[in-house]
């Protein structure tokens, strides 16, 4: 059954739609990340314009998180205090990275830019991620004491000390303050919420427990990600409501069976499968970068 | 419609340079993009009208139907291989490209009017086309080849049935991804290499129903139209998350 999106102005399939919102939504609940770093790359596949792709997916990831966060606070699995710094900083960032964003698509290299970030981050985190958490699983596997994690590092000798009960951390505010801008950056820029980039942080960085993690993510990217849909929204005019709403249907239903899944695995495993993923999809956008495309030439708006 | 054509071969004395006009209509003068929108067909057809006429002599008479969409402004961009990674060096802006182009005619257009004649007209692609670097056609044929993969120019000409010298009908597809506005259907009537009459007619293309009213409210009241985004996302994600708690409990 097809249906024509009024902002896209392009007929696609509604099954195709709300399969590849469920599926991404599967993920999103799983690893809570907004999974906009898959989505977006998979509209444009399917033929949605870019900009009307960015722009509607960060209202996606809006629904969808949202729903896998409900979960977690039911719980107790968010940390509202930590979620609120990295929040100020995101707003912050998100609106330097939508001023970047404007810069880069006036002189016509935002797509390389996007996708040379996209490949630099996925590839060194997911690589990071993927060689903790093998070690990880080969330490659980051996009997014996476990080797302590450090918990004292650089991050503990900052000023502005917080208590932050829930992830039990008494930390400095500046680092989760600058880690929430610099992914609120690295979101505008490349049409996503962040979580990849957040949850790593989150553990390696500021040595938060797992667990809370993924909620607490979730937390922080429903607002900005709600901030940047409603900038694209009355700025650029891309934001497709039937597009989201589709993509949605099967993202909130994805995201709840994810976050069910999630619950259910351990730490390790979870943290091996992101990683897995982050790295396919790094090296995919990579090889396009290299291979010869098949169209050499694109064309953009002009009027200028 | 035979017995009047009886009427005029009985008059067809030879009579040199016949005032011959074309007349056209089509089965719809709009096309409405709703919800279920998947593509729309016009069906062209027409007469043409003589006050006199035609000797044999004069040469084989043709038609020619050309639909184009409003034009976009645009510019191609060019990649190249820089450091080992493909990276866009070269722009050029397309000084008028239609949004959609389409010809059917009663044989190849190249056979029908002279180069001269078809670049006068701005007729078919290598001419409706045109981008500001003149010296290579590298940039223009981009244009072309990638309008023809998403679908919204065709290079191969639909025929055009011809009955009599008189009447003429066809077919013309148009794809689910044409923008709105006015598409010109221009009908040329064809006799030995020269255009002897014109007829021109405007399909609206415009979005309806649903479609009309969140495009125009995401133009026209983007921060409300962006803040019912939200409020559907946020609705949509506690039901989802509500219904599973009740089957979980």
């Amino acid at each position: 059954m097809q249906i024509y999106l009024p902002i896209a102005e392009i007929s696609v399939n509604i099954f195709l739609l709300i399969g590849l919102g469920g599926l991404v939504g599967v993920l999103s609940g799983m690893f809570g990340v907004g999974g906009g770093f898959l989505m977006t790359p998979l509209l444009f596949f399917i033929g949605i314009p870019p900009a009307v792709a960015v722009a509607t997916e960060a209202n996606q990831i809006v629904a969808s998180s949202f729903s896998g966060v409900l979960a977690h606070v039911k719980k107790k699995t968010v940390d509202f205090k930590m979620g609120t710094v990295l929040l100020l900083g995101g707003l912050l960032g998100a609106a330097v990275g939508v001023q970047v964003f404007k810069y880069l698509k006036e002189i016509g290299q935002v797509d390389l830019l996007i996708t040379l970030s996209y490949v630099v981050f996925l590839g060194i985190i997911g690589g990071l991620m993927f060689i903790e958490s093998l070690g990880a699983i080969r330490r659980s596997k051996k009997p014996g004491p476990p080797k302590k994690i450090k918990r004292h590092t650089w991050v503990h000798g900052l000023p502005l000390k917080m208590r932050f009960r829930t992830s039990n951390l008494y930390i400095s505010a500046i680092p989760p303050f600058i880690v929430g801008t610099l992914v609120g950056v690295l979101a505008a820029i490349m049409g996503v919420g962040g979580g990849f980039i957040l949850v790593p942080a989150m553990i390696y960085i500021l040595g938060m427990p797992t667990k809370v993690v993924i909620g607490t993510s979730l937390f922080q990217i429903i607002f900005v990600t709600a901030f940047t849909t409603m900038m694209h929204a009355t700025q650029n005019y891309t934001v497709d409501a039937v597009l989201a709403l589709l993509l949605l249907i099967g993202g909130v239903v994805g995201a709840q069976i994810g976050t069910r899944i999630g619950v259910k695995m351990k730490a390790e495993q979870l943290r091996i499968l992101l990683a897995i993923m982050v790295l396919m999809v790094c090296l995919k956008l990579g090889l396009d970068l290299v291979l010869t495309p098949s169209e050499l030439y694109s064309i953009g708006a002009g009027g200028h | 419609m035979r017995f009047f054509l009886l009427i005029l071969s009985l008059f067809a004395v030879s009579a040199a340079n016949a005032s011959e006009t074309v007349v056209s209509e089509l089965s719809k003068g709009g096309v409405s993009i709703t919800a279920n929108f998947d593509g729309s067909e016009v069906f062209i057809f027409g007469a043409i009208k003589r006050d006199r006429p035609v000797a044999a002599s004069e040469g084989q008479l043709d038609v020619i139907i050309e639909i184009s969409g409003p034009t976009i402004e645009a510019v191609v961009r060019r990649k190249e291989r820089k450091a080992g990674i493909w990276v866009n060096t070269d722009s050029v802006e397309v000084e008028r490209a239609p949004s959609f182009y389409t010809i059917a005619a009663t044989g190849e257009v190249e056979d029908l009017l002279s180069e001269s004649e078809r670049s006068l007209r701005n007729l078919g692609l290598e001419f409706a086309v045109r981008v500001a670097d003149e010296k290579d056609n590298d940039y223009r044929d981009a244009v072309i080849r990638i309008h023809q993969d998403n679908g919204t120019y065709t290079t191969t000409v639909t025929p055009v049935t011809l009955t009599e010298e008189t009447l003429f009908t066809t077919k013309l597809a148009m794809p689910s991804n044409i923008v709105e506005g006015d598409y010109t259907v221009k009908t040329l009537l064809v006799r030995d290499m020269a255009v002897i009459s014109t007829s021109t007619s405007i399909i609206t293309v415009s979005k309806t129903g649903m479609e009309k009213f969140l495009y125009t409210m995401a133009h026209e009241q983007a921060f409300l139209y962006g803040l019912l985004s939200l409020a559907v996302a946020l609705l949509a994600g506690w039901t989802a998350s509500e219904i599973f708690r009740r089957i979980r409990t």
